[in-house]
This record gives structure tokens, C-alpha cells and sequence, in this order.
């Protein structure tokens, strides 16, 4: 590929694709997120079968797709399984490093959820420790209703 | 399963910015260089099958770029979207199912053309997860922490990896990051998320690579001996990170369990020779060798400490200095496998595991390693 | 393990529609995955793996094999995900008989989906096309459509007229299917007066955008006829992607159709197709095509396809019905849209298609569409083949 080309500058050709999304929720994370925004709720759905309660909410079972009509809501409080901290300003952070992210289990939850862990220093973190929810002022129907997580 | 076998391999070297190549340059130096390999010509394939990923690649249909240059313009061809070790096993499927003697199995990405935390993010759902922001390197820190927590690996064992590998890639010509590191230079790199350091991280990359899979009688005819494919099988955990247990790979065990039985292997550490599996991030490459059944739960670290896993140790892993050394997602997985052929032919340089006779090539694909597929390759 | 014979043994669709608001994508896709269960009589712990695509940039999410799996079935189970734009659903059939066909599999979920609605289609087609040459002056699908339809009507002199038949035929079979979104007829008249969107092109002679997914499951002969008393037989399939660069096609006829059926014909020693298929599910994104891609197809000779159309020989009824299910023009969920061409066409050679139904049918053809003017085909038959 060289020799013809040898002393030419390779052109290079800036460009962005723009394709705009408006995801559907759907009936089931809509429910999710009205209790979020309304009541300051957390809630999962429950596979009988399995018996376990998945935060976020499933329509059906992934496991044995049965369909999960039972609602329940889980508290907000719970144990962290993991948590990292962003201290590099990766491009898909939405605000400054250094960011802490978790996965917390809420109490009465078999699943974790995926969230900021806030109001702590980030030496303080630990796997196991308990945090709480804290929901946002304003609230408006996505998973930034709960600002953050901290100690409990 | 019937015999089929690994006839001819190519690939272009692991690069930072592959300035003057475009997709199709690529796919055309690595397919000729298996053509070459193999001592075939373009129609000795019967099929082709092309893996890319249509976000890395910034073009829908991504496959599209390189059809021409993979001599696809009058064969039947498909298109994996997803790592290469992937692409193979459809590519083995569709010369077992009897309808194609050959397939070429070709897998590219520029990862230097896009922004991978970006590319990565768009791997969340964007219904709960996406906005937070998170991509493949927060993800994987955040199932570093769980399986150092517990297993009681180390930060020093984890940077150990990076030594071996990157201290590996000195004998690969081919290798993006050749470096002689210390564990104190990994520990004391940058911290990108903890616990992962600069050092803990693979690069982004471009390379493409090619792999020419054939029936027990098109193998015949070859220029090489051929590898023959032992194993294959793979499998996807759940999707939500909150639903998995991130401290375990369950999938690799069941993937890989499948492949061993497939060829009649019962105690992996002694039956293999060499390794080459997904070492995306440091931390992985123990991780994965646990799941894999190569040694117990929690004990890679110690055997790592212990030279176990040294080009000169009991079981070499990833002699050619892995990911680590550098990483073009989707030819990843094609080039572990590509890495093992060469081993068990004997042609792998100066990288040489000296009498290999049986290897593992591993691939992953997804967030923090959801889903793998393993193959087992004998000479 | 070695080569075995395979048949579809169940199918399942969403209704499709164009807006599906009540369920997001893994929901969408779970629908037609449990229909297709039923219909089989398994469950997702009888499946093998699972083989899903859709086209990424229309959906907006990256390793969509991953992330689907709590509406596909996937976890803890092999899944591939397969693309190849607009043929990705006939790419997934594919796909699955030679995952089945291989030994490796014994019972393989496909899946096909695309939500449509949540993107924007035109911006994301674009970015199939390379970025240095085709895509500044690329301007959605349709206008390589119309291309093709210009080069066509200057060397046959086909008319308007020719294409909107097509779409009358479509458009009214649709209103036999209950799954098909577009369910209502149209005259010649309200085609032509339709909007213009790229000459010759009407609205009405085009497909519109669909939220739909559609799972098919193939089986091994070993267990295929202990499924179903009515297998669909896969008797051979092709393909081709003949183009990369949009200036290397050749307009007017579609070479990657005409190349990969007479593969088929070849293969299974079929010499006169126009007597010897039953029923084609043809993915047909626009009219014109139904005139011509049944030339490339050998049904008729060059030039003859307007006549055999407006002759009333593709109609229900007719000598060779084409699309029963009402085909690509009266729904098109991209990524399932070949799946369902093939879910149909095994309806049909099962006997299960209902109103649908065309009578006495040995053997189908189920083809996809689309990349740059690319073509997948599968033949399927009702009697189990002897290779």
C-alpha cells in the first residue's frame, strides 16, 4: 500500500454521524419511573417461580419468562456489591471526575442497581457498606430522580 | 463433531493509528497474507464470513467495507457483528453443516477512529443505565474491585500481568506496545478508575486479522499442516450488570467445560500448553483463567507471582503479549486464535512455546466480559 | 455430530405497528420469542442458541446480542448476533440452519427485530455508505431505489402504472394477514396521486417504518419431526452481496437475486421455476421491484414482468402468488423483515397461514434485501430433502 504513495499525506475526513433516539420505555420501566418522580418510591417486579424481585423492574422473567405481574417495592436503603471511581475525565461522563459509581442492592431487591454513590469522600468507600437513596428535588421521570446514593 | 481444522492465518500488525488504511486496506493485507498462508487463492474459498461492529466502525452495515476486499463480490457471505472468535465458530458452522468446504473469517476494528468511551457507553441500556455514564473501563473496574474483594487478589498481582505481557510483546513483531515494565511503573501509573491503573488497561487499536477454517478434506491439500479445532463453544451471562455476580464468570466455566468436553480434555492445566485469551484489563487474565478451569478459584494471582504462567512457566498465557499489548476490539478474539495456530505449528518466532502441541484461544464480548467463546486448537 | 437436515418448527411475530410505546426493545423482542415458543410447543429451556440482529444505528444500541438477553432468552445460553443491514432477517435464517445444520445445535432460536420509531431511519442508513465517496451524496434508501426503477423503465418502458399494480397486489393481500401493519386497500389511482418522494417513486409505493420483531425456530432432523407433524424443510439457501460503492451496480436488474437463485436452481435441479415454486415471500421494499427482481429470479423473461403482473398471475389465487403476507410494502421492521419473509414462507409450506393460505404448496422461496442491493434466498419444501 506504500510505495505509490510514499511523501503523500494521508487525507483525514472529520465527520460525525447524527442519529437522534427517543427510546419507548415501555409500560413496565414507565410505571418504575412514575413511582420515582411521584411518590419518591423504588420499585421491582416479581417472578413467582424464580422468586426473586428485580430492581429495575421486568416485564418477564429472564430466566423463565414468565410473566411478572407482582409489584413491590423495595426499600431504599441497601448494601454496595462494587464501586469504582472515575478519576480520569473519560468522554462519557455527564459531570467532573472524579465520579463514583456503585451497584447497589437494595433491601428486599434480589438485583443490584447501577447508580452514583455521592456525599462521601471517595477513600470512605467500601464494599458492604450501607447507603441510602437520595431522590432529587426536581424530578422528572429517569433515573436521575434519585441524585445519588450515600452513607447511611 | 467432524474434523475441520485452521488452514491458513493472516493478520496486520497492532497499531495505535493505522493513518493510511482504511477498513478495506486492512481486511485486503490480512486476507491475502491467510490466502498466502495457506497456499490458496481466492477460489479455494468457498464462503466467507466477516466480523465487525457497526458502532466502532461509525457506518451501519459495517460488513459493507470490507466485502470487496474479502473477496465476498460472487460468494455467499455473512456478517458477524461481535469479537472474532465469534465470527469463527459461525464460520466453522457453516463448513460443518456440510455446505461449504472452506470459509475465510475475517474481523477488523479502528479503534482509533472513534471515541471508545463513547462507542463503549452505547453498550448500557439507555432506558436505566445509559445516562450515568458509564463505559468499558468503569465497567470493568467496578467487577475488578468485586472479584479483588473477593478472592483477595492483589493490585500487585494484577500489575504483574501487565509486566508478563507487555514484557512479552518484546518477541512479537506485531505487537502495538512492546514494554519492559516493573510492578511499581503499573502501580504508579495513572489511576483511570480505581482499581485500575493506565498500566491495568489495554490500548485502543486497529489491526485486522484472517483466518481460513476447511473440512478434513479441503485441509488435506494445504500448504501447512493444519490446526485442527478440538473444541469450540460459547456463552452469554445476564446483561444487567446488577443481575450478575461480577466476581465470577460464569458463562466462561460453562463455555469452556463445553469445549474441553468437546475434545476430551479433563484437566485443562495439564492437557494445555500454551493460552491466549482476552486480557482486555489486567485483572481479566486471572479471572478468566479461574473460570476456565485452569487453576483453582482465587489462586491465578499467587501462580502468576509463582512464573506459573511465564513463557517459560508450566502454562504459558499469552505469549504474544495479549491485549494488553494491544487491543483492536472485534480481531481480538480471531487474533488469539491466530496467536495459538502459530504456536502449535511452531510458527510463532520468537515467541515460541517450544513443544506446544494443544492451546486455548479465548475470546469475549460485551461488558465486563458477559459473554465468551473458547476454542481448543491440536496440532 | 456432522451435517443434518433442518427444518423451521415454529414461528411467532409481533403485530407490528409503527409506534410501539408500551414495551421497549427486549419486551418487543420477548413477544415474538414466546409466540414462536408456543407455536412450537417449547420453552426457552428446549433452546440450543440463539441467533439475533437488527441494525444497530436504529436502535441506537451497541452489542445488542448482549444486551437483549433478558427478552431473548439468552442468559446462560450461546447467542450470536448477525448483520447485514436489510437482509439481516434472511442473514438469521441463514444463520440458524447452518448452526442447526452443523450438528453443533440441535434446536436454534432467531430472532429479527427493529423499533423503528425510535430513530431516526434516513440518518442512520446513510452511514452505511462509505464516508469519502457515497455518503455526502447518498439520500436514503429510497433513492437507490429509484435509480434502480429509472435505469429499468428506460430499457422495458414500464410505467408508473406497472409499479402501482404491484402495490394494489401487496396492499390487498395484506388484509388477509393479521400481523402485517398496513391493512387497509389502495387503488392504481391513490399510488400515483400519492406523493412523488424520488421519481418514479409514490409514497404508497413504498414501505413504511415498523416497530416489529419475529422468531423463527429451526430444528434437527433428529427431533424435528417429533416437534411438529408439519416441517418446514430448509432445501438450500444463497446469498450475495454483489456492490460495496453505489456506482459499482449494475441498475436495472439486480444481479446478487439473479446470481444466488440460480445457485439454487443449480443445486437442487430446479430448471423451471415459474412452475416449480408454489409461493415467494419476496422482500419487496418498494413496487418496481416486483416487476423486475421476479425477471432476475427467472420467472419471466427480460421485459416481461409488468405483464405478468397486471395478468393476475402473482395474485392470491393466481399461477404464482407473490407476497400473500402483503410483503415489505404493507410492513417492514428492518431487522425482522427477512425473518418474516422466511416465517411466512414456512407458514405457508406448513399450512398454517390461515387466510393466507395458498393451496398445495411443495415448495417456497423467502428472499431478503438490502446493504448495497445485496440478496439472501432460502428455499423451503414440505417433503424433507435427500440431501
Amino acid at each position: 500500500m506504500n510505495e505509490p504513495f510514499a511523501g503523500v499525506e494521508p487525507m483525514v475526513y472529520q465527520s460525525r454521524i447524527s442519529v437522534p433516539y427517543s427510546w419507548w420505555a415501555g409500560d413496565t420501566a414507565g410505571k418504575f419511573f412514575v413511582a420515582l418522580r411521584d411518590e419518591k418510591k423504588i420499585m421491582g417486579t416479581s417472578c413467582r417461580s424464580c422468586n426473586r424481585v428485580f430492581v429495575p423492574p421486568r416485564k418477564t422473567c429472564p430466566t423463565c419468562f414468565s410473566e411478572n405481574t407482582d409489584w413491590v417495592e423495595v426499600a431504599p436503603e441497601g448494601t454496595l456489591q462494587s464501586f469504582t471511581i472515575a478519576r480520569r475525565q473519560l468522554a462519557a461522563l455527564p459531570k467532573p471526575a472524579p465520579v463514583i459509581f456503585g451497584l447497589i442492592k437494595l433491601d428486599g431487591a434480589d438485583t443490584a442497581l447501577l447508580h452514583y454513590l455521592d456525599e462521601v469522600t471517595p477513600e470512605a468507600v467500601h464494599i458492604g457498606m450501607r447507603v441510602r437513596a437520595r431522590f432529587a428535588e426536581e424530578r422528572n421521570g429517569t433515573i436521575g430522580d434519585i441524585a445519588c446514593f450515600s452513607p447511611v | 463433531m467432524d474434523k475441520a481444522a485452521i488452514i491458513g492465518v493472516g493478520m496486520t500488525a497492532v497499531e495505535a493509528n493505522k493513518a493510511t488504511d482504511t477498513f478495506a486496506d486492512m481486511a485486503w493485507e490480512a486476507v491475502n497474507k491467510a490466502l498466502e498462508d495457506a497456499g490458496m487463492t481466492l477460489n479455494d474459498i468457498d464462503n466467507i464470513v466477516t466480523t465487525s461492529n457497526d458502532f466502532w466502525d461509525g457506518r451501519t452495515i459495517s460488513c459493507m467495507a470490507v466485502s470487496d476486499a474479502s473477496g465476498a463480490r460472487s460468494k455467499n457471505v455473512s456478517c458477524v457483528e461481535g469479537d472474532g472468535a465469534f465470527g469463527a465458530f459461525y464460520g466453522l458452522t457453516r463448513v460443518l453443516s456440510g455446505s461449504y468446504g472452506t470459509t475465510l473469517v475475517t474481523a477488523h476494528s479502528k479503534g482509533s477512529e472513534s471515541i471508545s468511551s463513547l462507542i463503549t457507553n452505547a453498550a448500557f441500556d439507555p432506558i436505566y443505565d445509559r445516562a450515568l455514564g458509564m463505559d468499558i473501563i468503569t465497567a470493568c473496574a467496578l467487577q475488578a474491585n468485586a472479584y479483588m474483594s473477593r478472592t483477595g487478589t492483589t493490585a500487585e498481582q494484577l500489575a504483574r500481568v501487565s509486566v508478563k505481557n507487555h514484557g512479552n510483546a518484546c518477541q512479537n513483531p506485531l505487537a502495538q506496545l512492546p514494554m519492559t515494565l516493573t510492578v511499581n511503573d503499573v502501580l504508579d501509573s495513572e489511576m483511570i478508575a480505581d482499581p485500575l491503573h493506565k498500566l491495568d488497561c489495554s490500548p485502543v487499536s486497529d489491526a485486522c486479522c484472517a483466518v481460513i477454517i476447511a473440512n478434513e478434506e479441503r485441509a488435506a491439500g494445504c500448504r501447512e499442516a493444519p490446526v485442527w479445532i478440538k473444541g469450540a463453544a460459547f456463552c452469554s451471562d445476564a446483561f444487567f450488570l446488577g443481575d450478575r455476580d461480577l466476581s465470577r464468570a460464569p458463562a466462561l466455566t460453562q463455555a469452556a467445560k463445553k469445549a474441553f468436553d468437546m475434545a476430551g480434555i479433563e484437566r485443562p492445566a495439564d492437557d494445555i500448553d500454551v493460552v491466549e485469551l482476552y486480557d482486555a484489563f489486567t485483572y481479566q487474565e486471572l479471572m478468566w483463567l479461574e473460570a476456565m478451569g485452569f487453576c483453582e478459584d482465587a489462586q491465578a494471582g499467587k501462580k502468576l507471582e509463582n512464573g506459573e504462567f511465564d513463557r517459560n512457566g508450566t502454562l504459558p498465557v499469552n505469549p504474544s503479549g495479549g491485549l494488553l499489548s494491544g487491543h483492536p476490539v472485534i480481531a481480538a478474539g480471531l487474533i488469539r486464535m491466530a496467536e495459538i495456530v502459530k504456536q502449535l505449528r511452531g510458527d510463532a518466532g520468537a515467541c515460541q512455546i517450544a513443544g506446544a502441541r494443544r492451546g486455548v484461544a479465548h475470546g469475549a464480548n460485551g461488558l465486563c466480559g458477559q459473554s465468551h467463546c473458547v476454542w481448543v486448537l491440536e496440532k | 455430530m456432522g451435517k443434518k437436515r433442518v427444518a423451521i418448527v415454529g414461528t411467532g411475530q409481533t403485530y407490528h405497528k409503527s409506534h410501539r410505546p408500551d414495551v421497549n426493545g427486549q419486551e418487543l423482542i420477548n413477544e415474538a420469542v414466546q409466540r414462536a415458543l408456543t407455536d412450537a410447543e417449547l420453552t426457552i429451556g428446549d433452546i440450543d442458541a440463539i441467533v439475533i440482529g437488527n441494525m444497530d444505528h436504529f436502535e441506537g444500541i451497541n452489542y445488542v446480542d448482549c444486551w437483549s438477553v433478558d427478552g431473548s432468552g439468552g442468559t446462560m445460553k450461546p447467542i450470536i448476533k448477525l448483520t447485514t443491514g436489510g437482509t439481516t432477517g434472511s442473514t438469521l435464517a441463514i444463520g440458524g440452519y447452518h448452526m442447526v445444520a452443523s450438528g453443533m445445535f440441535e434446536k436454534v432460536l432467531i430472532i429479527g427485530w427493529e423499533k423503528n420509531s425510535e430513530s431516526d431511519t434516513t440518518g442512520a442508513i446513510t452511514t452505511a455508505f462509505d464516508p469519502i465517496w457515497d455518503r455526502l451524496v447518498f439520500a436514503g434508501a429510497i433513492s437507490g431505489l429509484a435509480a434502480e426503477a429509472q435505469a429499468y423503465m428506460a430499457k422495458y418502458g414500464a410505467t408508473e402504472i406497472d409499479g402501482a399494480r404491484v402495490s394494489v397486489r401487496d396492499r390487498k393481500h395484506a388484509c388477509n394477514n393479521p400481523h402485517a401493519q398496513l391493512r387497509k386497500e389502495v387503488t392504481i389511482e391513490e399510488v400515483l396521486e400519492s406523493p412523488m418522494l424520488a421519481d418514479p417513486i409514490h409514497l404508497l409505493d413504498v414501505c413504511p417504518r415498523t416497530d416489529g420483531a419475529c422468531a423463527v425456530i429451526m430444528a434437527s432432523e433428529d427431533v424435528a419431526e417429533t416437534i411438529t407433524g408439519t416441517p418446514d424443510w430448509i432445501w438450500a439457501t444463497a446469498n450475495r452481496h454483489k456492490y460495496t460503492y453505489l456506482g459499482d451496480v449494475n441498475w436495472g436488474e439486480l444481479d446478487s437475486i439473479a446470481e444466488a437463485s440460480r445457485e439454487i436452481y443449480a443445486k437442487v435441479g430446479i430448471r423451471e421455476p415459474r412452475k416449480e415454486i408454489d409461493v415467494i415471500e419476496l422482500y419487496q421494499p418498494y413496487s418496481f421491484a416486483g416487476i423486475i427482481w421476479i425477471e432476475d429470479l427467472g420467472i419471466v423473461p427480460r421485459g416481461k414482468g409488468a405483464e405478468y403482473i397486471h395478468s393476475g398471475a402473482t395474485d392470491m389465487g393466481g399461477e404464482l402468488p407473490v407476497n400473500p403476507s402483503g410483503g415489505v410494502i404493507a410492513c417492514n421492521p428492518i431487522g425482522a423483515t427477512g425473518l418474516i419473509r422466511c416465517a411466512e414462507a414456512a407458514l405457508q409450506v406448513m399450512g398454517k397461514a390461515g387466510d393466507r393460505q395458498v393451496p398445495d404448496v411443495n415448495l417456497a422461496i423467502s428472499t431478503g434485501f438490502g446493504g448495497c442491493m445485496w440478496t439472501d434466498i432460502l428455499l423451503h419444501g414440505k417433503e424433507k430433502p435427500d440431501f
